[in-house]
């Protein structure tokens, strides 16, 4: 921006690295501090001075409790199988929602907008009790389908996927329906790809946010078998490992670290997935 | 609903005007509104059932004393809410989860704010430094909590240790009543001011040079002029949106709550969604826990309605 073409004085430019180095210090120092405890032996733990590499290598110990103690691959796996399968249908529930609502007319497509932004307005916490009612009488707690079911349709999308749609020519719906295109086609073939941005962002935030969310998973599931990765290592912090914290930070590594990898190797789309919740 | 319905006719009539003319073009308008319903109807059906029913279903039951699993249940009207009033736990869980807003939601925005100018202000390391601030936003909140409470702990985690290397007192930072609260606001700071950074960060980037250019000719050519005149006024609605996200972040904390303290002690770092929670989930007061809910549904909506209104007249669009 901006200031690039003044470019900064030595003594701005040292000031500059000092602080941001000092607020990265304080925003990373959990992170040093969790892997570092994961690769420690017990004894040193209580050691007076801290510092980030152990004399003796635990980690092998530390990484085999914490996947042996309680089912940590499982509670992975269950993570992205969940991820997966909520991105999936909220993508085929929402696309062909949101083309309609972008380029065909029908009565009460209004009325169906509206109903889109209430849904927009309503915290994914107010319906755990409902929900949790709902899937009781279903039969369905402590089930995938719990997990999954409650996130199958996202308003945000349709919102989101409609203003891309719209700003694609109607001369493209109209040349598409000349090539004797049926309508399901022009979503996903003319459609969804022209809008790979935004369904790229969405994928992102969508995964994000069921990976890392505690709320409904306490309430959905109690089996071991069922639960995702942010249930899972606090069981293990209950149940196993109390103030054993090699292994626990062990695990707690192990659940952080499929998100951070890869924020750190498509960073820009992280960012942008993350910031299209906000700006658009 | 009279306004839908309106816009209802409204684009029906347009839509007749429009076709009038043949029977072919009507043929074919009708063929588009079939395709709409169909391409429409799984989501306005799971629209329905998953979020308009569930939400009208709450409303339902804060009106009933049923408590789930119970098979009988009774109408009490607006009792849920005479007891919440009166219920200190649920007192304390309000007055928490304010003061969490209050401290954490400019905590959030200045730091983001001051980071991404920072950030911005130079060229070296600019995506190390982005990077970095931004991790705790992706990382799962129950583990870094987990992370929190080793660091906190109060004989061997980290802070107490530098505490006492430089001679300070060594708080139970999550035990003592007065210091969990500030405890939590700290770790949710930490948590979000990345996403406010980023977002900050996006607003910068939309400044048109132009504006710095003509401010250069203006003679305010220092970095605070500049800061002053231009970058500020123009975040004004980027600001916007990052305080009602923050807000809205800020009054749904509750994984920290949970795994860290439990509300405790005592009512201490109780808050609303832990409050909603406990009552839901674990003493199955399955009404009064709707009363809950729709205390904290009102004050989601009317956060974000009314501040979207105010921050608007403030607000400088150019």
């Amino acid at each position: 921006m901006s200031a690039s073409r003044h470019s900064l004085s030595l003594p701005a430019a040292l000031g500059r690295h000092a602080i941001l180095l000092a607020t990265a210090a304080f925003i990373l120092m959990p992170f040093i501090w969790m892997v570092s405890l994961s690769i420690k032996a017990p004894g040193e733990l209580f050691q007076a001075r801290f510092t980030p590499w152990p004399e003796t290598f635990y980690g092998v110990q530390n990484y085999g409790e914490a996947l042996t103690s309680v089912p940590l691959g499982r509670f992975m796996a269950n993570g992205a199988f969940v991820a997966a399968a909520v991105l999936a249908l909220q993508l085929l529930v929402a696309a062909p929602c949101a083309y309609a609502l972008a380029k065909l007319r029908f009565k009460g497509r209004e009325a169906l907008f509206a109903l889109v932004l209430i849904g927009l307005l309503i915290p994914q916490e107010v319906l755990g009790l409902p929900l949790f009612i709902l899937f009781y009488l279903l039969g369905l707690l402590d089930t995938y389908a719990a997990l999954i079911l409650p996130f199958a349709v996202s308003p945000f999308a349709i919102f989101l996927l409609r203003q891309f749609f719209k700003a694609i020519p109607d001369d493209l719906v109209h040349a598409a329906r000349l090539d004797g295109m049926s309508e399901l086609a022009i979503v996903w073939r003319l459609m969804v790809p022209a809008a790979m941005p935004a369904i790229i962002a969405f994928a992102i935030l969508s995964v994000i946010s069921r990976w890392n969310n505690l709320f409904w998973p306490m309430i959905a599931v109690s089996s071991e078998e069922l639960m995702p990765p942010s249930l899972g290592i606090v069981f293990f912090r209950d149940e196993e490992a109390g103030n054993d914290y090699g292994p626990l930070m062990a695990a707690a590594t192990l659940v952080v670290a499929p998100l951070v990898v890869a924020f750190l190797i498509a960073q820009r789309r992280f960012i942008e997935g993350v910031t299209m919740s906000g700006l658009k | 609903m009279a306004v839908l319905s309106d816009l209802d006719r409204q684009d029906a009539a347009s839509q007749g005007a429009r076709l009038r003319p043949t029977g072919a073009a009507r043929a074919i308008a009708r063929a588009e509104a079939v395709a709409g319903y169909a391409l429409a109807a799984p989501a306005f059906l799971l629209i329905v059932a998953l979020i308009m029913v569930p939400t009208l279903g709450v409303f339902v039951i804060a009106v009933t004393d049923w408590q789930f699993g119970a098979r009988t249940l009774n109408f009490v009207g607006l009792e849920n809410f005479r007891e919440l009033i009166g219920d200190a736990t649920f007192r304390a869980a309000l007055v928490n989860t304010l003061l969490y807003v209050a401290v954490t939601v400019p905590a959030t925005l200045g730091l983001g704010l001051g980071i991404a100018l920072l950030i911005e202000g130079g060229r070296s390391f600019r995506a190390f430094y982005r990077a970095a601030h931004f991790l705790p936003v992706m990382a799962t909140l129950a583990a870094m909590a987990i992370t929190w409470e080793a660091l906190l702990h109060p004989t061997i985690g980290l802070i107490n240790q530098m505490l006492g290397d430089l001679g300070l007192p060594q708080p139970n930072w999550l035990r003592d009543r007065h210091l969990v609260l500030p405890t939590l606001m700290a770790i949710g700071t930490w948590q979000n001011l990345g996403l406010a950074m980023v977002l900050f960060l996006a607003g910068l980037k939309a400044i048109p040079q132009d504006l710095y250019d003509a401010a250069d000719v203006d003679g305010a050519d220092g970095w605070l002029d500049r800061l002053m005149t231009v970058t500020l006024p123009m975040l004004g609605p980027v600001t916007m949106f990052v305080t009602i996200i923050m807000a809205l972040r800020a009054f749904e904390v509750f994984d920290t709550v949970r795994v860290l303290t439990q509300g405790g002690p005592g009512d201490a770092s109780e808050t609303l969604l832990h409050t909603l929670y406990v009552e839901s989930f674990e003493y199955f007061r399955t009404g009064y826990g709707a009363a809950v809910t729709l205390v904290f549904l009102a004050i989601v909506i009317a956060l974000t309605l009314t501040q979207a209104r105010v921050m608007d007249k403030r607000v400088h669009y150019s």
